[in-house]
């Protein structure tokens, strides 16, 4: 099962430049953790302490997964995951 | 350096002052490093001291940007009682290594251009192309 999971330009250096990449897994979680595999180190800029992270964005297709069920969101086949920090400072 | 029209710059000082004293944000999209279109978002903090992009307008805005082959050439927003210059959280949350990071002062009138990566901030030059010039 592949998912289509979107890359944005800072953490392309995980990636190899890569824009895209795919990842398999029934939940976000599952999805993050077969990203770190194939690319290491990428969780931890994602995630932090088993949450997300909080000035890090992540949609399924869509929609912002935290207003959906956040790491333990389903996610299909098809599916498109897009990772995008938050742009925001003071 | 940050070579901009007056249009844009006039634009974001209009929205940095339309919105004081909360803090204005957004994007101007372009192509090959040249600012074009002029984005505003709305600051989903709507806060004197602190600005974020809304998650879901950031999500169409960079889908648009994808779309149309634009990258965000500026980032821009509003300091609204200190100088023009990032602030600790600009530079902790700053994400975009090849944007060029507006600030605008709405306090001090001060339009300045930094470059923010890996926690390092640089100022640059901005050089504001006349109309007709």
């Amino acid at each position: 099962m592949a998912i289509e999971v979107r890359i944005p330009t800072i953490l392309r250096t995980y990636t190899d430049g890569a824009k895209a990449v795919d990842a398999s897994g029934a939940t976000l979680e599952e999805l993050i953790g077969d990203l770190e595999v194939r690319h290491p180190g990428i969780k931890a800029r994602i995630v932090d302490d088993g949450k997300l992270r909080r000035f890090v964005n992540i949609y399924l297709n869509d929609e912002d997964v935290r207003f959906l069920g956040g790491l333990g969101t389903p996610i299909s086949d098809g599916d498109t995951v897009t990772v995008l920090p938050a742009v925001a400072g003071g | 350096m940050l070579t901009i029209s007056r249009e844009l710059v006039d634009q974001i000082i209009a929205h940095a002052t339309a919105d004081h004293p909360d803090e204005a944000c957004g994007v101007i999209a372009g192509r090959a490093g040249v600012p074009e279109r002029f984005v505003p978002m709305e600051n989903a903090e709507r806060s004197p001291t602190f600005y974020r992009f809304d998650s879901m307008e950031q999500f169409r805005v960079w889908r648009d940007m994808d779309d149309n082959d634009e990258e965000p050439v500026v980032i821009y927003h509003s300091h609204t009682a200190t100088e023009a210059y990032p602030s600790r959280t600009d530079v902790s949350y700053a994400s975009e290594p090849f944007a060029h990071y507006v600030l605008y002062s709405t306090a001090l009138t001060q339009f300045r251009s930094f470059r923010i990566v890996d926690g390092v901030v640089e100022e640059e030059d901005v050089k504001i192309l006349e109309p007709g010039a």
